[in-house]
This record gives structure tokens, sequence and C-alpha cells, in this order.
């Protein structure tokens, strides 16, 4: 199937290299520490973290670090077919671990040892790209909790189809079969923290594809630092200062 | 901008779900006129001073392409929405319009306007999804006009009263007719293709023009005043619901129709459902279905199976006649179940039959435009105007067309092409139009090229990328050659080639994903005719840099075998190389040189010993089963000047032909060994399918007319009744045994490319060679096959990794069946050049010679011509009693006698014939053979 026309539009009118909307809203969740709705086009995630709280399960308690965890769900409305889904299925349980490893590596827990931070992300509209926009929107929730960072992580995906790198790839380009390279990095510190690929591609064209994908997580970045700087502003407004 | 597009789609469960998609609108899509001052005009591709831009509705594009595709026709603007709509509806015109709108000669420009911020067109409630894109080619076309300003007239071209209604209301001048003096600045005019057409002046245009249904019937009445004509002719093809229906209720059976070569009113569709193929027959049966169609067909009363076959002959009125042919070289090129001789004797003879069916409906059109030339029929009064002629396509499974012209007096002898625009239930033949002139019948480029579109052969000079792809020349191994590890230095050894050139390092040039690449894939083979050769890869690669000629230094890909005197293989090894080959022989030399005992130098001695080790080789294989099948293969003589065939003759094979055929094919088989342990999944092999009972029938007939027994259970059976089969009926007979292994040859079919993961090993067999594993490897100069293999050999010893392709099944299986489709035109696009050749060389040489009977019917018998490699009827009655009168057919014992039993004639028996070109018609010349 043609998935980038001669004239180089992508089935949703995108160009090769170009990333659907993407639209980012703090404070979602007022009861969570930190809450955040991140979209990118169709694909609309919120993400609630609470802690950093005493832990829950003392046999899980770490003495030199926060415990920190992960809950990746998807609502039944998310997709097109209403389906029940069984929670803690495969794929949400591997979302979940992934997600939970990436934050991990960003947080600073050996500031908070013997506490637990909870991480909650659910799908609320899924149309591609649902890993990416998890990791963006726990990253914005994190933030909103106070919670300290490394750096911001930031995560993007991009494919190759029809010979052709694409940044940001959709439900019906996903379901192309081809390669789908997600990767989370941190910006300022020119890390890769995640790096997802379950399909074969020769190893240069694997680089320029790592590559647009690691400029798309730029992109977002500089986004979310926006929107963090935009709500910090109005924090400061309210509180009068 | 952002816009959602959302729509209902059922599931294949059946379960309807909302859909809903992104839709980006944007403000960076260009005009894709050079003159334009807003737009960015890097990618513009309209003319810069066009003055009238074209925009063309989907049944425009879809009816007219041939139209589209004239020279006249240009500066158009292709819009999204109808690209869109000519891919679902079809994608052949879907990719000759891409093909045009990539052509650097047109100036055809894509405008994505769906994608435009402004000409986007949301769907209405209650608009049908054609109204919405109707009106959006409509919106687009007006913001044309509007951007481009008064100094270009854009015109929108379209046949769709509907649409040109809804202009008159939103304003538009819609005025059918020559309105393009019209000075209506601000509004795009709306015009008809034939008012356009005819306002370009061009009277031959219009003859490329499809006539719309309504104009033919009315056109009719006047024209035809047979009542005949007015009956119908054809069931009506039911509605595609009900054969959907019929299909899943099992009613109907769903296959692609497949129109017997050698007669046209039989054909059969190969039905999944049913596991079998329904046979059809007559034209009313096939009911306006061509060949390569997919069609719905329902299956006959049982009761009528048999009767169906004896009216299939009787019923046509326009019979045509079996013309003198090359001999099949396998059954795919060999008539089917011979059903003339079956007609004769009626439901007389209650064997089991195959199904018979009829078609209901067309599924899926396989039309696309055809050779030929015009029956020939005297000029109409007024030869000024239009005229209604029939034209017969070589392809004698293509019905005759019924076409308009206005230049008939100009088309009478040429070879012209045509294509099929409809077929109504009304008419006998269906009506196309003419889309161009080849050539002069007769002529012989002409004819050639006849051939060549006929067989959809690329004959084309290679484009400047392709040509880019090759080193510069003069081409030397280089140092770097020499040093490279993987590349071994056998200059040192004694190497020398036999005929066909050794196996060059094709793919040391030919670097997968490059233009050169590309292009070989899709040409697939070289394809040798008679006076000339297309190559597969230009010339200075197959003639020089990939030629191993004597003392020059060259690369290759080497199979090194160490072997006992008994041939058997110590060791076996693949390695790249540089060789300097000492002496490139042919076959004559080479045999020359084996047989002249005086000489005694190194490379004559080598080659007698591999001589030696060659027949060692060939018994082995003939022990365990290998078929030696014989073929009339035949070289001709053609003249330097003139290029005419000067005489014709049997093709020798000599011993050194069959040494290195034995090297060969033992190093096709070794490689396959090697690619297929370390890919599995896909290596490309060549598999030759055991030929069932019902194919090798006719050969069983024959042997039991003669009274021969064959065993045919297996192929070691079979060659060893073959080689028993020495003494016929008829005495002592130094060529039968070469007759019999003709017939032999023709029942078995074509072996085949594949892609190993598609097939279950058992499957990998190839029947003629009676090898498991067979490839091909050893000609990547003339084969893509060979140089797909070299990549995986290379591949598999760690030289180079495999190219991305291998890892896509699907697209291999798509090369697999590409490459089976070229090697299959080419093969019969050399049979046609031969057969050519024969005519011309027998235009100026009535002869008379001996033939063999192959094949009785009931008014003659099929006979071939051993010295010619040719095959045709001789008729002993006239043509129109068949059967009838004073010859009796004995099936059982294949013999055609004379009422009285004064003569008669049997299967293998010889006859002397005269042959001679006769031209029954004007322009159609033809062999004819008659009994002397």
């Amino acid at each position: 199937m043609e998935y980038v026309s001669p004239e180089g539009l992508r089935l949703d009118g995108r160009r090769p290299l170009e990333m659907r909307q993407i639209k980012a809203e703090i404070g979602a969740v007022s009861k969570a520490d930190g809450s955040a709705v991140f979209e990118m086009g169709n694909t609309k995630v919120i993400a609630a973290v609470y802690g950093p709280r005493e832990v829950q399960n003392r046999s899980q308690q770490l003495s030199d670090q926060a415990l920190v965890r992960c809950e990746y769900s998807m609502a039944n409305f998310s997709t097109g077919d209403r389906m029940r889904k069984p929670k803690g299925d495969r794929r949400s349980t591997e979302i979940s671990l992934v997600i939970r490893q990436t934050m991990e590596a960003c947080i600073l827990t050996h500031l908070m040892p013997r506490s637990q931070i909870d991480i909650f992300v659910q799908v609320l509209q899924a149309d591609g790209g649902t890993r990416s926009a998890c990791i963006n929107a726990a990253t914005l929730a994190l933030a909103d909790a106070g919670i300290p960072m490394r750096d911001l992580v930031t995560s993007c995906s991009a494919g190759y189809l029809n010979s052709t790198p694409l940044l940001d790839l959709n439900y019906v380009e996903d379901s192309a079969g081809g390669p789908d390279v997600t990767v989370g990095i941190l910006p300022k510190l020119d890390k890769v923290t995640l790096l997802q690929m379950d399909a074969k591609l020769p190893l240069d064209t694997f680089e320029n594809v790592m590559q647009l994908a690691i400029e798309g997580c730029k992109a977002v970045a500089n986004y979310i630092r926006e929107v963090l700087l935009e709500n910090t502003k109005q924090l400061e407004c309210r509180r009068g200062v | 901008m952002l816009q959602n597009k959302s729509f209902s789609r059922k599931t294949r469960q059946g379960k309807v779900i909302k859909v809903v998609r992104e839709h980006y609108l944007r403000d960076d899509i260009y005009c894709g006129a050079p003159f334009c001052k807003v737009c960015d005009s890097s990618a513009a591709r309209l003319s810069s001073t066009a003055s009238t831009v074209l925009i063309v509705d989907t049944n425009v594009v879809l009816n007219q392409i041939d139209l589209l595709e004239n020279e006249a026709i240009d500066d158009v603007v292709v819009l999204s929405v109808v690209l869109d709509e000519v891919k679902n509806k079809n994608l052949g015109v879907y990719n000759r319009l891409r093909a045009l709108c990539s052509n650097s000669v047109k100036k055809f420009f894509v405008f994505s306007n769906e994608y435009h911020k402004d000409t986007y067109v949301k769907a209405m409630v209650g608009e049908s999804p054609n109204d919405r894109n109707d009106r959006a080619i409509r919106v687009a076309a007006q913001w044309y006009q509007n951007h481009l300003g008064n100094a270009t007239r854009v015109v929108l071209i379209t046949n769709d009263r509907d649409n040109k209604r809804k202009a008159v209301e939103e304003g538009i001048s819609a005025e059918t007719g020559v309105v393009l003096e019209k000075d209506d600045q601000s509004i795009y005019l709306f015009v008809s293709v034939e008012a356009y057409v005819k306002s370009l002046g061009q009277p031959g245009l219009v003859d490329l023009l499809v006539q719309a249904p309504s104009e033919d019937v009315g056109m009719e009445d006047v024209e035809d005043l047979r009542p005949s004509k007015k009956k119908i002719i054809y069931t009506e093809h039911k509605p595609m619901s009900e054969i959907t229906a019929g299909l899943s209720r099992g009613i109907f059976h769903q296959g692609k129709l497949r129109v017997n070569r050698y007669n046209p009113f039989e054909a059969y569709v190969g039905s999944e459902s049913i596991g079998d193929e329904i046979i059809i027959y007559g034209r009313a049966n096939m009911n306006r279905a061509f060949d390569g169609d997919v069609v719905a067909v329902e299956l006959l009363p049982q009761e009528q199976w048999h009767e169906e076959k004896s009216l299939s002959i009787a019923d046509e009125e326009d019979e045509e006649e079996d013309d003198v042919h090359l001999v099949p070289s396998s059954a795919d090129d060999a008539p089917r179940v011979t059903n003339q001789m079956q007609s004769s004797l009626g439901n007389a003879n209650p064997i089991s039959s195959r199904p018979s069916g009829r078609v209901v409906g067309v599924i899926k059109r396989n039309w696309h435009s055809y050779c030929g030339s015009l029956e020939p029929m005297p000029m109409p009064a007024g030869s000024g105007g239009v005229a209604h002629a029939l034209f017969v396509s070589k392809d004698r499974r293509i019905p005759k067309i019924r076409i308009q012209t206005r230049q008939l007096g100009n088309l009478l002898d040429k070879r012209i092409i045509v294509a099929v625009d409809s077929w109504d239930c009304l008419s006998r033949y269906p009506s196309g139009h003419y889309v161009r002139t080849i050539g002069e019948i007769g002529d012989r480029d002409t004819e050639t090229e006849v051939v060549l579109i006929e067989n959809d052969i690329d004959a084309r000079p290679f484009s400047s990328q392709v040509l880019a792809c090759l080193p510069p020349l003069p081409w030397t191994v280089s140092s770097e050659d020499l040093e490279n590890p993987i590349r071994q230095d056998l200059r040192h050894l004694r190497v020398f080639s036999v005929d066909p050139p050794d196996i060059a390092d094709v793919t040391n040039f030919v670097h997968p994903g490059s233009p050169l690449d590309d292009e070989a894939t899709q040409r697939g083979t070289s394809v040798y005719l008679v006076e000339r050769r297309i190559d597969m890869l230009p010339k200075p690669l197959t003639e020089d840099i990939c030629s191993l000629r004597a003392d020059v230094e060259r690369l290759a890909f080497s199979v090194i075998w160490e072997m006992t005197p008994e041939a058997e293989i110590i060791s076996s090894r693949y390695t790249k190389s540089v060789i300097k080959s000492c002496a490139a022989l042919s076959y004559v030399e080479a045999q020359a040189r084996m047989d002249d005992s005086r000489l005694m130098d190194p490379v004559t001695t080598d080659l007698r010993n591999m001589n030696a080790l060659a027949k060692v080789m060939r018994q082995r294989r003939i022990d365990r089963g290998a078929l030696t099948l014989a073929s009339a293969e035949v070289k001709f003589q053609i003249d330097t000047e003139t290029h005419d065939p000067l005489d014709i003759g049997m093709y020798q094979i000599r011993e050194a032909n069959q040494m290195v055929e034995e090297f060969m094919l033992a190093a096709n088989i070794s490689v396959a060994e090697k690619i297929l342990s370390h890919f599995p999944l896909c290596s490309l092999l060549r598999r030759h399918p055991s030929p069932t009972k019902e194919m090798l029938e006719p050969l069983l007939r024959t042997a039991t007319a003669i009274g021969l027994n064959l065993d045919v259970s297996t192929s070691k059976a079979l060659a060893d009744s073959l080689d028993r089969a020495v003494v016929s009926y008829l005495g002592d007979d130094p060529y039968f045994n070469k007759l019999i292994r003709i017939l032999a040859t023709r029942c078995m079919t074509q072996a085949v490319y594949f892609c190993s993961g598609d097939l279950t090993p058992p499957e990998f067999y190839h029947y003629g060679l009676s090898a498991r594993l067979y490839t091909h490897f050893t000609s990547p100069i003339r084969r893509y096959a060979d140089v797909i293999v070299h990549r995986l050999l290379a591949a598999a010893l760690g030289i180079y990794k495999l190219p991305g392709i291998f890892q896509d099944r699907p697209q291999l299986t798509s090369i697999a069946d590409n490459l089976n489709y070229r090697h299959r035109n080419a093969q019969m696009a050399s049979r046609a050049s031969v057969e050519l050749h024969t005519l011309i060389y027998f235009r100026k040489r009535p002869t008379d010679t001996e033939a063999r009977i192959v094949k009785i019917r009931s008014n003659g018998f099929i006979v071939f011509v051993p010295k010619f490699g040719i095959e045709g009827p001789v008729y002993l009655a006239p043509r129109n009693d068949k059967g009838g009168g004073e010859w009796l057919v004995d099936e059982q014992q294949q013999k055609v006698k004379k009422t009285d039993g004064s003569i008669s004639f049997g299967v293998l028996q010889t006859v002397r014939i005269h042959m001679e070109v006769v031209e029954p018609q004007p322009n159609r010349p033809k062999l004819q053979l008659t009994l002397n």
C-alpha cells in the first residue's frame, strides 16, 4: 500500500518529517499530586502521579532509593471497537514496565529513600504512538508533582514505510507492519533512556530513523518546557508573587 | 489546520464501527504553474506558456486514458481526489495515469486538492461520496481559475450531465459545444470531452475517443439494418450483490477465465471452490468474458456437459482456423484436450468429463489494448466520414472488436492497437477504439514489434539513469579488485570457456536497488528473437565487462570442484575470482578440437577429460531417472544485408553442448543446496511439477494406438520406457524415438521459479531433471534469477550481507512470479519470431517435404515437419463439411480412412506434403500445407 504519495504527502496530509499536533494540559486530576493530559493528534492520554509517599507494601521498601511504580491501562472506549480488555494483559504489563524504567532513569530516586512514587497513565483515545504519549504525559505529571528529575524525558516514535523514514506514526501507519522505533531521550543530557523496535531494519536505515525520532523527542521537549513555563507563570500569578 | 474525517466501516466480523482519522490541511501545496507568482514553482510541471489548463474528472480518466496519453493533450492538472477514485476503480488505469504524471515529456501535474486548505471539501449531510467528489473537483477548478487569474483559462473536462447541471446552478456557464471562444474570465469553463477534442481540430484524435454507450445504441439503429442485431445475443450479467451472495452460497464459482490458445471458443476457469477446472464452451456461455477476467461461473446441469461439447464448434458461424505454428515445447504451449475429435463423436462416447459451466458475471475485467488489424472490408461510400470496422486481434483468444474510425483507408493495411471499451449484451462483438498504428502488415519490423507488444516485452533502449550505473569504459580489472580478500586470484589456472559465457560476476556491477537493478528486475530475462536480441543488461556489461573473452582478465563467480575420474565430487568450493581465460570456444570449435585426434594441446586434453567426466555424470543422472526430452528447435541463417532468412535447419546438438549442460546442471544443483541450507525461507529455486495423468493423456492415446507401452508412473519409469521405444510398428525408423520424445515433451508443464519459503520441500522437486533441488546460477547476464541466486550465494559465503528485499517474502514471491511471467513471454516471443521468419522464408520458396502425422482430426490431420520444426493442419475434406463425407475417423486406432478403404492415414505415419504461402485475403498471408 502507498503510505507516502509521490507528491510527498502521507495519508493524513502530513509530510514524512512532520509530527501530529501536540497539546498538553497540566493539572487534570486535582486529587493527585501531579497530573497532565497529553495529546498527539488523536492519541490522548492522562497521567496522574502520587508521591513521594510512604511505601504501602513494607516488603518492597528500598532503603537507599524511592520505589517507582507505574500502571498503564487503556480505557475501554479508547479504540473504535469497545472491547472489554482484561486488566494486566501482556501488552499493558510490558508498557507499564517500559514506562517505569524510563521514568526511573530520570527521577532522582536516591533523594527519596524509603518512599514510593506511583504513576498512573491511562489511554483515553488511541491512534498510534500511545507509548510515547504516555511517557510525555508522565513527565509532565512528575514535573507537576514537583518530583526531582535529572531532566525531562520525552519520547517520540518514527517508522520506515515505502522506503521513507516517517515521524510519529498514526494508527494506520502503525498497523502497516513496518518497523516502529520508539525513542525516549533526556534532551538536555543528550542521553537515550528508551529504545524499542520490534522489526528488522538495516543498520544504516535504522540510524536515520532513530535520528528522526530523536529530533521528534527534542521538539516535544521544547513544547513541554513551554507548557511548564506557562504553568509556572500562572502559579506565580495566582500566588500573587 | 486540522480536520477530522470520520466515517463508519464494517469490520470483517460484521460489526459496524466508527473510524475517525485526522486530516491535515496545508497551505504549502502549490499550483504547479511556473508562471505563478505566489506559489513555489520548484516542483512545477505545467508548461510556462500554458494558456489553457485542463482539469479532468474521474470518468474521463477511466474512459479516455488513451486520449490523455496522446501528445496533443498536455498541461493537465490531475486532482488527488481523481487519482484516489481512479485507483479504487481501476488499478491499471491508475498506473498509466501515474506514469503520465511522472513522465518528463508530458506536462501533467498532480494537485493534492484534498490537503489544500482552500480546496478541501467537507461532505454535507446526505451528500453521497460521489457527489462530494464531484463538488471537490468543481471547487478545485474554481480555485485554479481564481488563482491563475485572467491570463490562463481553466477548462474542466467532464461528460457527467449531473455535474454540468450542478455547475450551472452554482453559476458556471456550462456549455457543451465549442465554447472556448467565450470570454468569461473569472469563471472556469466546463466542456465535454467530445467538444474539447473537436475544438483541437485534429480528426485523428477523435478515433481515440471512447463512445458513450447511449450514442452507440442510436448509431446502431442507423448503421445496422440486419434484424438479427436487435436481438439479445448474450444474457445479462447478474448484479454484483447477487454474485456475491451466490459465491458465498456456493452456487457460483469464482476464478480467472483462461481461453484456450488454440480454440477461442473454449475456456477454463480454475475454481478453488470445486477444486477443478470448469470448462466453458462457446461464446454464449463465455458471456462476454475476456481471457484473464475474473468471473463468476454457474455450473451447467450434468446432462449438458457433453452436448455442450458437440455444440461448441458447430454453433459458431465464424470459426477461425488453425494456423501453421511451431511445435509446442511444453504442455503450456500445446493445445488442450482435443475436443475437435470428440466433437465428431458427440454423445456417443460417454467418458467421464470435467464440469462445464457458463459465466454469469464478470467480477474484474482484464481489458487492455490489443495488437491486430482490421478485417478487410470495402470502403464505405462516403469515405471521408465515420466508418465502422471489425478489428481482428493477433491473439486468437480475443474476439473481434468493433471500432469507429475516420481514417479507414489508412488503417486497412496496417497493424494497429485497439483498446476495448464496452461489450453490450445486444452486440455480438465488443466495441473499442483505435489507439495507434504500428506499421504495415507483413513488414518484418512491424510484425516483430507486434510480437514484442503482444508479449509485453520492453525493447526500449536503456535510460540514462540505468546507463549511469555502469562502470566507466574501457574497463579493466583494477588493483582493488585483485587485493580484495573476498576475491581469489585464479589467473594462474588454465581457464577456458565453451559457448555460454562462463559465470561472470555480474552482481559486482549490478547493485541492489540501483536503477540498473530495477530495470533488470523488470525485464527479467534477455529475449532472443531470430534477428535480434533484447538484452536484460546494457551492452557494455553483456558484451564486454561481463563477457569472459579470451586473454583478458575478468571477474567471475566460480564453483570449484575436485573430482575423481569416476566423477565423484571430493570437495566443492564457491568463490568470487579473477580469471584470465586462455580460450573462448564455441560449441562447434570445442567439438572440433575434441574430435581432431591430432590435437594434443593442454586445452584439448582438458576438454576430453571433462567430456569423459560429463559422460559419467550424465549416465548417473539418467540412472536416477532424469528425462531426456527432445525439442525440434530450428536455426535460421539470416542474410546480413536484408535480415531475411536464407535457410532453416534443425539445431544440431553436439557432445560439447551436452558436456557444458552437464557441468551447468551440476553447478546449479550444488548452488541450490548451498543457498537453501543457509536461507531455507528466502532462496530462489526452480521446480518442475510432475505432469498430471490428464496432461499425459494425448501421449498415452497415441502410444496405445501404435501399440507402444509407456509407463508414466514416475519420471524414471517414463525415461526407461522412452528408451525402449525404438521400434515402431511401421518398421525400422531412426526418427521414431525422437518423435516420441517430442510428443512427450509437449505434455510437460514448464519449470517455474519460486521462493523456498512458499512451498514445502517435497514440492521443490524438479521432475525433468529428477533433482531434489534446482536453481539457476550459470547465466546472470541474461537471466535475473541468476543475479538473485548470486546475491544469495555471496551472502551465504559471508561476502556481502543479504539485501533487505530478501526479508520481504511477498516481494520475493512477486519477483519470482514476474520472472516466470517474463520467461514465458520471452519464450512465446522467440517462438512467434521463428514463426514469422518461417513465413517470410516460405513466401518465396514453396517446398515439398516429409512430414509426420501427430494427430488425427475429423477432417484431416495435424502434421509435424521435422526439418523446419513446424506443425500445422492438413485438410482432407473441404473445411465446411466436417467429418462427414468420404473420410472416417477411427478413434481407437488413431486412423482416418476413406470410406471405400482405398487410402488410410495413421498417427506417426510419414506423408509427403507441399508447403506454400497463400493469401486467402489481401494482407493476410499464411502458410498452407497440402497433401502431395
